[in-house]
């Protein structure tokens, strides 16, 4: 960030579907978990914390209060980057502390000072606050990147068993310009340098937005996707401004293992929280090899669709086609069979065509002359039975049965980025639930049990896993999973397998 | 414009009929010739016990149901019967044939034709024992049929098809079962409507892979 920002954010009322509880922050680090509770520290000393990554509350204050800290958890440490300007900006440092825990609770919450690890000299080409680390999968060797606008976004690399400069005489190379909050990922052979463009602390006058470049070595050169150099103010834009937030600033990588990844970042201004900064976590997608902000889901009616096997999960009962019954105008058929007829004008078994415009020629193919409308679940319904019932897959026909309402849960809890939700079908109050033989149900009503609240998460190529909050008697990581063209089933969570990824299609 | 895919498989099958106008030889179905067999590499069972056609209308859910739960001959849900038994359904004698398909499934079409017997608007009984070397548990039942089809794993009934459709492997999966040590009985009942009828069946581990380690027989 450009300026020294202490603001002290209120307790903000929850809104839906943007983070749940006390989510006011600015530049939060990555989120780390610990001790099974996630933690995010901001500017200013202020700091987040969440059992389940939805609902989120104040947390204890770093001892060192600077700007836009960092965090990564190294064996058994949690190492903190926090820089402070000394007097007047661009001359800064970046510190290390560190700590085995971050519960204040925990006898391990014992902090220790690491010493400077980077740092401006107010004359130089940077500014060096906003610190990202950054641990290389492929070599283990961890790097820092930093710097604000002022000159260039810099890189020196760290020892990843102390957490401090690797060699403090080595200068520092330089990545890019005209940005702050840099932070590194890799993925499938590339280096992504993501930063932060735009200006931030202005509300919703803030142009905040995060871009990259990728780069097959972790010291750059980065280009972006029209193959500008980062250094030369290039930049693929991951995520700006949208819908009912202004400002999108800081990202850091969230990965939640079994192949789900997501991103924190903090919006300048949540319109629905009276302009504050906040906090979000959205799903990380990738497309032609460049990542993608995901949406978390959203309250509506979907068709859930196997991306395996293209068939749409339905409460097992008898569909009546859209508009109703027609007669089937005969297949010829092979010997012995009924004789064919009735695909080009003869009169279909069901009855004359409905009321509406003659149809243009008649025939099975004409229609009914007039606009049918959606099925009326209140009326289909009349004819399902009551009780238990199978839940299964099936070609989609746009059928009332087929239609699921997916609505999140109040006070139910969450997981990163999300509440849970329930799934019912549109109109009814029939809700999908987990057996616990870890098959399929649809209940007459939804109770609110764990086996009846689901997890949405959008997996990286756009698609959802779907996973009940329990299974009862399990403990193993569930996910509807399409195990056969009409069948599913709940099955352990693959993430490489097509059996557990869902499109969710607005019917 | 898109045509039904089944539309043209039975006109083919028409056409074949209207050239050969005696029964032809089912030439993916064979008798079998030796005591047990193995499933397939993917794990299908090409041993079964088939039931001369039954006439019967309808493919949707309850009308399947419908005629898969009438009575057509004593202990249908249970018998084991030997290749060359018959059977009465109304006025007609009907007979059981053991065949072992070349195939991944079974070529009810094949069967019919070969025999005479009509293939549209029909029900096929089929029947065939799984014999486990050891209890085998968590593994599903994984069936396709052309058309609509039922099947029932030791007496129980584990999963159902339905609608005019076409035989896709794996299509419908039966919840997680048991197989018992030694002899399990696999029965289900096909309904086809017109054209051509088939089906195929495999069971499935618990890490949904073909399952193995089970011979096929007819006693």
């Amino acid at each position: 960030m450009k300026f020294s920002l202490l603001a002290t954010f209120l307790t903000l009322a929850p809104i839906a579907f943007g983070l749940d509880g006390q989510v006011g922050i600015h530049d939060p680090s990555t989120i780390v978990l610990c001790d099974r509770k996630f933690y995010t520290y901001g500017t200013g000393g202020s700091s987040l914390v969440s059992d389940d990554g939805w609902t989120w509350r104040r947390g204890t204050a770093l001892p060192r209060r600077g700007l836009a800290p960092d965090v990564i958890h190294l064996g058994d440490r949690y190492y903190v980057y926090v820089a402070a300007n000394i007097g007047a900006q661009p001359k800064a440092a970046i510190n290390m502390i560190s700590t085995k825990s971050l519960d204040p609770e925990s006898p391990d919450y014992k902090w220790e000072e690491g010493g400077v690890v980077a740092s401006s000299d107010g004359i130089e080409d940077c500014n060096a606050i906003d610190p990202g680390v950054f641990l290389d999968p492929t070599d283990g060797r961890l790097w820092l990147t930093y710097g604000s606008y002022f000159g260039y976004i810099r890189l020196v690399e760290l020892d990843p068993k102390t957490g401090k400069r690797r060699n403090p005489n080595e200068q520092p190379r330089d990545l890019a310009i005209n940005c702050e909050a840099s932070d590194m990922m890799y993925h499938d052979g590339w280096y992504y340098l993501l930063a932060t463009h735009g200006s931030c602390c202005r509300g919703a006058d803030s142009g905040y937005n995060i871009r990259m470049g990728r780069a097959r070595k972790v010291t750059g050169p980065f280009l972006d996707a029209e193959g500008i150099d980062m250094i030369r103010g290039g930049g693929k834009l991951l995520i700006g401004s949208g819908s009912r937030v202004i400002g999108a600033g800081h990202f850091g990588l969230l990965d939640l293992g079994e192949g789900i990844f997501k991103f924190s970042m903090h919006w300048e201004a949540d319109l629905d929280r009276g302009g504050a900064s906040v906090l979000d976590i959205r799903p990380l997608l990738w497309k032609d090899g460049w990542p993608v902000a995901g949406e978390n889901a959203k309250e509506g009616t979907y068709e859930i669709e196997s991306v395996r096997t293209g068939t749409a999960l339905e409460m097992a009962v008898e569909g009546m086609p859209v508009g109703g019954r027609r007669g089937r105008g005969g297949r010829g058929g092979g010997p012995g069979g009924p004789g064919g007829g009735g695909r080009f004008g003869a009169a279909a078994p069901g009855g004359p065509p409905a009321p509406g415009n003659p149809p243009p020629g008649g025939g099975m193919f004409a229609g009914t002359g007039a606009p049918i409308p959606p099925q009326d679940v209140a009326e289909v319904s009349k004819n399902w039975p009551g009780g238990n019932l199978d839940a299964r897959l099936a070609v989609y026909l746009c059928q009332a049965q087929q239609k699921w309402a997916i609505a999140p849960v109040a006070n139910a809890g969450g997981y990163p980025g999300s509440p849970y939700f329930k799934i019912t079908i549109a109109g009814t109050d029939r809700a999908l639930a987990a057996t616990e033989d870890a098959e399929l149900v649809v209940l007459p009503s939804f109770t609110g049990a764990p086996e009846q609240l689901w997890r949405l998460d959008q997996l990286a190529d756009g698609s959802w896993r779907i996973m009940p909050k329990a299974v009862p008697n399990s403990k193993e990581l569930l996910a509807l999973s399409a195990v056969g063209s009409s069948s599913a089933t709940l099955s352990k969570w693959d993430p490489k397998s097509e059996k557990h990824h869902w499109s969710l299609k607005t019917p | 414009m898109k045509i039904n895919r089944k539309l043209l498989a039975a006109a083919a099958c028409f056409a074949l009929a209207a050239i050969a106008a005696d029964p032809v030889a089912p030439v993916t179905l064979t008798s079998p010739n030796t005591p047990e067999k193995v499933p397939d590499a993917d794990g299908f069972i090409q041993r079964w016990l088939l039931l001369e056609p039954i006439p019967a209308n309808g493919l949707t859910d309850s009308a399947v149901q419908a005629i898969v739960k009438k009575e057509y001959f004593p202990n249908q849900f249970t018998v084991i019967p030997r290749d060359g038994d018959k059977v009465t359904v109304g006025d007609a004698q009907l007979t059981w044939h053991a065949v072992d398909t070349k195939l991944y499934n079974v070529n009810l079409y094949h069967f019919a034709h070969a025999l005479g017997k009509p293939t549209s608007d029909v029900l096929f009984w089929a029947v065939t024992i799984i014999n486990c070397p050891r209890e085998m548990t968590g593994v599903r039942l994984a069936i396709g049929s052309n058309a609509a089809s039922v099947w029932w794993v030791n007496g129980k009934e584990v999963i159902g098809i339905y609608g005019d459709r076409q035989t896709v492997i794996d299509d419908g999966v039966s919840r997680r079962l048991t197989l018992n040590k030694g002899p399990n009985v696999v029965r289900t009942a096909v309904v086809n409507g017109g054209g051509a009828t088939d089906f195929c069946a495999r069971f499935l581990d618990a890490a949904d892979k073909p399952l193995k380690g089970f011979t096929v027989s007819l006693k």
